[in-house]
C-alpha cells in the first residue's frame, strides 16, 4: 500500500513529518516498507537569481554569469542564449548530481573563466527534453526555495505492508484512522452524503443468482453519467497516481483507481453506450470467455461471478473488467459498479485465473460492505467533477447485508491475555477512534462493543485486546519470568532424540563432516535407489531436479561427493542425519543416519599410505553409530542382502533376526556411474529408530567389575579355509571352545595368494584366555588350543595351517 | 708391596684406556675374571705366613675394589657416551606433519537447534517432533488457515498429488502442524519447542525450498503476552550473547494467533558493517503471538479456561546472523570447504551454564 504524505492529509490532519508517520504505522502493526522522498535527489536544486550576465571575453556563445545563492554570490559559465541580468533560474552548485545527463557537476574554468555550478534546464533536471535554454523563473520566486518546492515534488511517498487481516486499510482513509487512533492527528470524514440524481437511469442493475450463491454478490450499486467528458484527469490526481506507481489513463478510469486507493473501494466504469441490454450479475457457464482490460483473454467456469449484458460477458466479478465494454476517450454516457462480493470467490477466481488485480487483493481481504452505498456517491461527485455532465438516481440490485456484530467484552483481559492493565476510559477512547461502538456492559468490568463495518477482522476479546495493545504500544506491556514448573530443568529430549545427537558426534569423531541436504531430489536419481510410489511425487516441484520426495538419503550424499569432487576435493566424508520417506502418512518417515565415504581414506600423509574408502570403512561407521546409541553390537547378526544400490559382492547388512539396523557396503559400481562419482565410494545407512531402547531396570547402574588376579593367556591360531567361509564363523566356533575361559578371539591376519592353495585363504586369530581362580598349567592350555582347533575344523572344514 | 702399585697402576690405565665396552669387559677379565691378574695373586695368599697373609690379602681387596670401582665409573662414562651417540642418530624431523586424526565438523544448523534446545531446555520446554508431509487439517485448517485464504496462497505450498478421497497431502510449510498434533495429545500444560525442516516452493538469494523452523508453544491457565516478550527477550540475549540486546515486539498478523507480534532485535550497519546490538536499526526475526482461541478449539483444549503463547522463527537465519554467514544457499550446498569453515568441532553439547 503506497500513498503520499499529502495524500495522508487529505484523511488526517497532522504535523506530523513522513518519518514519524512511519514509525508509529510501524509500532501498530501496519509495517513501514519505505520512505521514498522525491525531492531528496533535486536537493541542491534552489531558485537563485542572475545579478549580472556578461558575454564571455573569449567566447562568443558563452556568458559570465555572478549568480545569487541562498550560499552567497558565485560565478558561472553559462552557454545558454536565454541568460540575462536580473533573470530568476535553478542553480545547482559544484558537486551536485545532476539527473537529466548523469553526471556530477565539478568546479572548472572554461576559457580562462572559473565557473562553479550551473544553471539548469528542464532536460538537465529530467524534467523534459526542453533544452533550448536555461529554466526561467517567474520573477516573484525566492531565492534559495528548493526547485523540488516549486515542481510540487517536496511529498513523501510511504510504502507500508498490509496483513491480510486489514482489508481496512487498503484505502488511505484507514490508514488515517488508525494514525488518529494511535494519537498522530484527527481523522478528516469524507463526504459520503447522497448526491441528487437529476434522471432515472434506462440501465438497471440485475442479479440472476441459483439459489445458494446469492451470497457470491449479494448486492451491487451504480447509476448512469450522460455527457461526460472523458478527457486527462487533472494534474493534483496525476501526480497521486503517478506517486505511487500507476499511470494516468483516462479521467474515468484514473478516478476508479484513485477511489481503490483513497477509500479502499474498487469501482468500474462501463461505456454505457457499448452495453447491450441490463447488465447482469449471474455465473458463468463453463467455458465463456472474456477478452479483460489487460488485453487477454480468459476463460472462465460456472464457479465464478461475471457481469454479463446481452452480447456477452464485461467484467469478472471483482477481478477485472472487460475490455469490450470499457471507457475511452470518447466515451460519454457512463455505467458505474459497485458491488459486493464474496471474498472467498473472488480469492478462488483470481487464482485460478492468475489475476492480480488491486480489486481482487481488496476484495478477497474483506470489503466494507456499506462502501457499496458511500462508493456511488463518492464516484459521482468526482466524475461530476472530473468529466462534467450528469448523474443518474442510484440503481441497485440485491440488499446490503445488515450485519451488525457486538462483543461481549471483559477490560481485564488486556491484563490477563495481554500482560498490560488498560484503564477503562483509554480502551474506550481506543476502540471509539478506531470506529467500534462502545457502550456499557452486561456488568461491570465489561463493554458491549460494537464491530464497524469495515472490520471483519474482529472476531472475538483476544482481537480487542489487540487493537487496544497495539494502539497503546506493545512497548508498554512489561516483561515478565516463564514461571518455573520445577526447581531444575527436566530432560529437554526423548531418548530417541539424544540418539541424534550421540550418533552426529560418533560420526564426526570419526572424520565424517555432516550435511544437510534437501528432502527432496530427482525422480531419476531416486529410481537407483528404489524409486519413490506416485504418492510421494511433488506436484509443483520448484524444478525437475527435485521432484520427488527422498526414498533414502544416499544419493544426495552421492550427488553431494561428485559436486565436491569436481570441485577438486576428491576424498570427501559426509554423512546426514535426517528423515527418508515411504508413504505420504504421519508414520512413513523414518530417521536415517547415512554416510558416504568417496575417494580415499584421510589425507596423503609421509607416514601413511592412502587406500581408498572402503566396505569396511562404512562397517566401521555403521558400528560406530550402533554402538553410540546404544544398540547391542555384540549380539548383531551380518549377511550379505544389502539392497541393490550396494557392491553385491561387498556389502553387508547389520541386523537383529529380522530387524535390519543397518545397511553398509561399498555402492553399486552402476550406482557410482550415475551419480558421476569416478572413484569408489562406501555407504552405510543407519536405521537409528529400529534401534531397540534399552529397558534401563536399574537406572544408569553398570554391573560390577570383575578383576582377575590371574594374567590373561594369549594364542595365535592360523586355518587354512574355503575363500566362502566367513570369519565371523571362524570366530564363533573359536569361542564356542570354552565359553567360561575364552574371553575374547580377534582376527589378526587375513591372507590369501601365493603360498596358500587357490580357492582357499588364511584366517589367523589371537584367542584370549582369562582363568580366574587359578593359574592355568600347560597341559590345561594345551586342552583348551586342541579344543579351539577342534571347534574351527568342525564349524569350517578347514585345517590348521602348519 | 712395590709391584702391587705397578700392578694397580697398569690396571687402571688400562680401565681408563678402554675405548669401549668390549674393550673395557676385557679389562675386567683380565684383572677381576676367574684367570685375571688380581684374582691369580688372591689364590697365592694360601701360602703365605699369617701375618703377612693378612697384609697383602687387606691390600688386595683394596686393589680389587679400587679397579672394580674403575671398571663401574668407566662402564658408566662409556654407556653414557654411547646413548648420547646414539641419541643424536635416534634425531627425527620434528617438522614433519603428526599423523592426522581431524574429526568432522558439526553442521550449523545442528548447531543452532543444540544452542535453541539448551536455551529453552532451561525455561522447562521440552523438543516436540512431528512428520514433514502433513494433511490440511494440520498444516492449515486447524491453525485457522482456511482454504482461499490470502495467508494460506502466500505459503507457497508443495502439494503432493490427489488421493483417491480427494484430499491432498502438503509438505509442511511451517513446523506449527507440531502444536496441533502436541496439543491434540496432550492437555495443559504444555510447553514444547518444534526444530525441523518446513517446505516452501520458492527459490530466490533469500530463499530455500526447504529450510528449519523452530515453534515453540506454551499452553496454560495464566501465560499472557508478558511472557511471551519475558521468554523471547531472554531467548534472544542468550542466544546472541549480547546482555543489552535491544528486542522490539511490534503488531503484526499470524491467522493463529491473537494478538501477534512480530519481533525485532536492534543493529547497526555502521560504516557498512553489520552488527548485532543497540544500534539505530531493528532486524526482524520472528513471529509470535497469544494462541488464538479457536486453534485451541480445534484442538479439543477449552478455549475459556486455557491460554498461551506460540512463536516460530527461521534456524538459518539466526544461524546466519550469530555466525556470519551470508548465503542461505549455501547450508545445503555440501560444499566441503564451507562445511570445514562453518561447521563446529564435536568437541562440547551446547549447554547454557556452560555458555553458549
Amino acid at each position: 500500500m503506497k500513498f503520499t504524505v499529502n495524500w495522508l492529509k487529505d484523511h488526517l490532519e497532522t504535523e506530523a513529518t513522513a518519518e514519524e508517520i512511519g514509525e508509529r504505522l510501524t509500532m501498530i502493526g501496519l509495517e513501514l516498507e519505505g520512505i521514498e522522498d522525491p525531492a531528496a535527489k533535486l536537493a541542491p536544486f534552489t531558485v537563485a537569481r542572475v545579478k549580472e550576465a556578461k558575454r564571455h571575453p573569449d567566447a562568443d556563445r558563452l556568458s559570465v554569469c555572478i549568480v545569487e545563492t541562498n550560499r552567497g554570490e558565485v560565478q558561472v559559465v553559462c552557454g545558454a542564449p536565454n541568460a540575462k541580468t536580473g533573470m530568476m533560474g535553478v542553480f545547482a552548485p559544484a558537486g551536485s548530481y545532476v539527473p537529466g545527463t548523469d553526471h556530477t557537476l565539478k568546479k572548472g574554468v572554461i576559457r580562462g573563466q572559473e565557473s562553479n555550478g550551473m544553471l539548469v534546464s528542464e532536460r538537465e533536471m529530467g524534467l523534459s527534453d526542453e533544452h533550448e535554454g536555461i529554466i526561467e523563473l517567474p520573477a516573484d520566486a525566492e531565492i534559495g526555495t528548493p526547485f523540488a518546492t516549486l515542481l510540487g515534488l517536496d511529498d513523501p511517498m510511504i510504502e507500508i505492508a498490509i496483513t491480510p487481516n486489514r482489508g481496512d486499510c487498503l484505502g488511505v482513509h484507514g490508514v488515517a484512522r488508525d494514525l488518529a487512533a494511535a494519537g498522530l492527528g484527527r481523522v478528516k470524514p469524507f463526504d459520503r452524503s447522497p448526491l441528487a440524481g437529476s434522471f432515472e437511469s434506462e440501465i438497471k442493475w440485475r442479479r440472476d443468482l441459483p439459489d445458494g450463491l446469492a451470497a457470491a454478490c449479494p448486492y451491487v450499486a451504480g447509476r448512469t453519467f450522460r455527457n461526460v467528458i472523458n478527457g486527462p484527469s487533472p494534474k493534483w490526481l496525476q501526480d497521486r497516481l503517478k506517486a505511487i506507481g500507476l499511470r494516468p489513463i483516462s479521467a474515468l478510469v484514473d478516478i476508479t483507481n484513485y477511489v481503490t486507493y483513497d477509500l479502499g473501494r474498487p469501482l468500474h466504469v462501463f461505456d454505457a453506450d457499448k452495453l447491450n441490454g441490463d447488465p447482469t450479475m449471474r455465473m458463468a457457464r463453463d467455458g465463456e470467455e472474456i477478452l479483460a482490460l489487460d488485453g487477454k483473454t480468459y476463460q472462465l467456469d460456472s464457479e465464478m461471478v461475471v457481469i454479463a449484458d446481452e452480447a456477452g460477458i464485461q467484467g469478472i466479478g471483482g477481478v477485472m473488467g472487460g475490455e469490450l465494454s470499457g471507457c475511452t476517450a470518447e466515451t460519454t454516457n457512463v455505467f458505474l459498479e459497485v458491488a459486493l462480493f464474496d471474498p472467498v470467490r473472488v480469492a478462488a477466481t483470481g487464482r485460478r485465473l492468475g489475476i492480480h488485480s488491486d480489486a481482487r487483493y481488496r476484495f478477497e481481504r474483506g470489503l466494507d460492505p456499506v462502501s457499496a452505498q458511500w462508493g456511488v456517491e463518492v464516484a459521482a461527485r468526482l466524475v461530476e467533477e472530473l468529466c462534467g455532465g450528469e448523474a443518474s438516481e442510484v440503481v441497485s440490485a440485491g440488499t446490503l447485508p445488515e450485519e451488525s456484530r457486538a462483543i461481549d467484552y471483559r477490560i481485564a483481559r488486556t491484563a490477563s491475555l495481554g500482560g498490560l492493565e488498560v484503564a477503562e476510559a483509554k480502551q474506550s477512547e481506543i476502540l471509539e477512534t478506531l470506529g467500534f461502538g462502545v457502550a456499557a456492559g452486561s456488568e461491570a468490568g465489561r463493554l458491549q462493543v460494537q464491530v464497524p463495518s469495515w472490520r471483519p477482522d474482529i472476531e472475538g476479546e483476544a482481537c480487542l485486546v489487540e487493537e487496544v495493545l497495539r494502539i497503546t504500544g506493545y512497548d508498554a506491556i512489561p516483561q515478565a519470568d516463564l514461571p518455573r514448573e520445577s526447581a531444575l530443568p527436566h530432560a529437554v529430549l526423548t531418548p530417541r532424540q539424544r540418539h541424534v545427537t550421540a550418533a552426529r558426534a560418533a560420526l564426526a569423531w570419526r572424520g565424517l563432516d555432516e550435511t544437510v541436504t534437501y528432502s527432496f531430489l530427482s525422480d531419476s536419481l531416486a529410481q537407483l535407489f528404489g524409486g519413490v510410489p506416485d504418492a510421494l511425487r511433488l506436484v509443483n516441484p520448484i524444478s525437475a531436479d527435485l521432484d520427488v520426495m527422498r526414498p533414502a538419503i544416499l544419493p544426495n550424499l552421492g550427488a553431494a561427493a561428485a559436486r565436491n569432487s569436481d570441485r577438486g576435493l576428491g576424498d570427501s566424508a559426509l554423512f546426514e542425519i535426517g528423515p527418508q520417506y515411504r508413504d505420504d502418512t504421519p508414520t512413513g518417515q523414518d530417521l536415517v543416519a547415512a554416510v558416504v565415504r568417496a575417494g580415499e581414506i584421510g589425507p596423503r600423509h609421509w607416514d601413511r599410505a592412502q587406500r581408498p574408502a572402503d566396505a569396511y570403512d562404512a562397517k566401521g561407521d555403521a558400528l560406530a553409530v550402533l554402538a553410540a546409541v546404544g544398540a547391542p553390537v555384540d549380539k548383531l547378526q551380518i549377511t550379505d542382502d544389502a539392497p541393490a544400490w550396494f557392491h553385491p559382492g561387498r556389502s553387508g547388512v547389520l541386523r537383529l533376526g529380522p530387524n535390519v539396523l543397518a545397511n553398509f557396503g561399498e555402492l553399486h559400481p552402476r550406482v557410482l556411474r550415475a551419480l558421476d562419482l569416478r572413484a569408489t565410494a562406501a555407504a552405510a545407512e543407519i536405521f537409528l529408530e529400529r534401534v531397540p531402547l534399552s529397558k534401563a531396570k536399574g537406572g544408569r547402574r553398570k554391573p560390577a567389575l570383575e578383576l582377575s588376579a590371574f594374567q590373561p593367556v594369549e594364542r595365535d591360531f592360523a586355518f587354512l579355509v574355503d575363500q566362502e567361509v566367513a570369519a565371523e564363523s571362524l570366530v564363533r566356533a573359536a569361542k564356542s571352545a570354552d565359553k567360561q575361559l575364552i574371553t575374547a578371539v580377534s582376527v589378526f591376519d587375513h591372507y590369501a595368494g601365493k603360498g596358500v592353495d587357490p580357492g582357499k585363504k588364511s584366517l589367523a586369530i589371537a584367542v584370549t584366555l582369562q582363568p580366574r581362580d587359578k593359574t592355568l598349567t600347560d597341559p590345561e592350555i594345551e586342552a583348551v588350543a586342541s579344543t579351539v582347533v577342534a571347534q574351527v575344523i568342525k564349524a569350517t572344514g578347514g585345517s590348521l595351517r602348519g | 708391596m712395590e709391584h702391587l702399585d705397578s700392578l694397580r697402576s697398569d690396571l687402571l690405565d688400562q680401565v681408563s684406556g678402554a675405548a669401549d665396552l668390549a674393550a673395557l669387559e676385557a679389562v675386567r677379565v683380565g684383572a677381576l675374571g676367574k684367570k685375571g691378574r688380581v684374582t691369580q695373586l688372591m689364590k697365592t695368599l694360601g701360602g703365605l705366613a699369617p701375618d703377612e697373609r693378612k697384609a697383602t690379602g687387606q691390600a688386595l681387596n683394596a686393589l680389587r675394589d679400587e679397579v672394580a670401582g674403575a671398571l663401574d665409573g668407566r662402564k658408566t662414562a662409556l654407556e653414557d657416551a654411547a646413548l648420547e651417540a646414539s641419541l643424536v642418530n635416534d634425531r627425527i624431523d620434528v617438522t614433519l606433519p603428526a599423523r592426522p586424526a581431524e574429526p568432522g565438523r558439526i553442521h550449523p544448523i545442528s548447531q543452532t537447534i543444540e544452542e535453541i534446545v539448551a536455551i529453552f531446555g532451561e525455561m522447562g520446554f521440552t523438543v516436540a517432533e512431528g512428520p514433514h508431509i502433513e494433511d490440511d487439517f494440520h498444516n492449515f485448517e486447524a491453525l485457522n488457515i482456511p482454504a482461499e485464504h490470502p495467508a494460506r496462497q502466500e505459503q507457497d505450498t508443495f502439494y503432493l498429488p490427489e488421493r483417491p478421497d480427494g484430499t491432498r497431502q502438503v509438505l509442511r510449510t511451517h513446523t506449527s502442524p507440531v502444536q496441533i498434533r502436541t496439543m491434540q495429545a496432550t492437555q495443559p500444560p504444555i510447553r514444547i519447542i518444534v526444530p525441523g525442516r518446513t517446505f516452501r516452493a520458492d527459490y530466490d538469494a533469500t530463499h530455500t525450498p526447504m529450510f528449519h523452523q523452530v515453534e515453540g508453544l506454551v499452553v496454560d491457565e495464566s501465560t499472557h503476552m508478558g511472557h511471551l516478550k519475558g521468554t523471547l527477550i531472554e531467548f534472544c540475549r542468550a542466544y546472541f550473547g549480547v546482555d543489552d540486546l535491544p528486542v522490539r515486539f511490534r503488531p503484526s498478523y499470524f491467522p493463529f494467533t491473537e494478538p501477534s507480534a512480530e519481533v525485532d532485535i536492534g543493529c547497526t550497519r555502521e560504516g557498512g558493517e553489520f552488527k548485532i546490538g543497540a544500534g539505530d536499526d531493528w532486524l526482524e526475526i520472528l513471529g509470535s503471538g497469544m494462541v488464538h482461541p479457536k486453534v485451541l478449539e480445534n484442538c479439543g483444549i477449552d478455549s475459556t479456561r486455557y491460554q498461551g503463547y506460540a512463536f516460530g522463527m527461521g534456524i538459518e537465519r539466526i544461524a546466519m546472523l550469530k555466525y556470519g554467514i551470508g548465503d542461505l544457499r549455501t547450508f545445503f550446498d555440501s560444499d566441503l570447504r564451507w562445511l570445514k569453515h562453518y561447521g563446529f568441532v564435536p568437541l562440547e553439547a551446547p549447554s547454557l551454564v556452560r555458555g553458549l
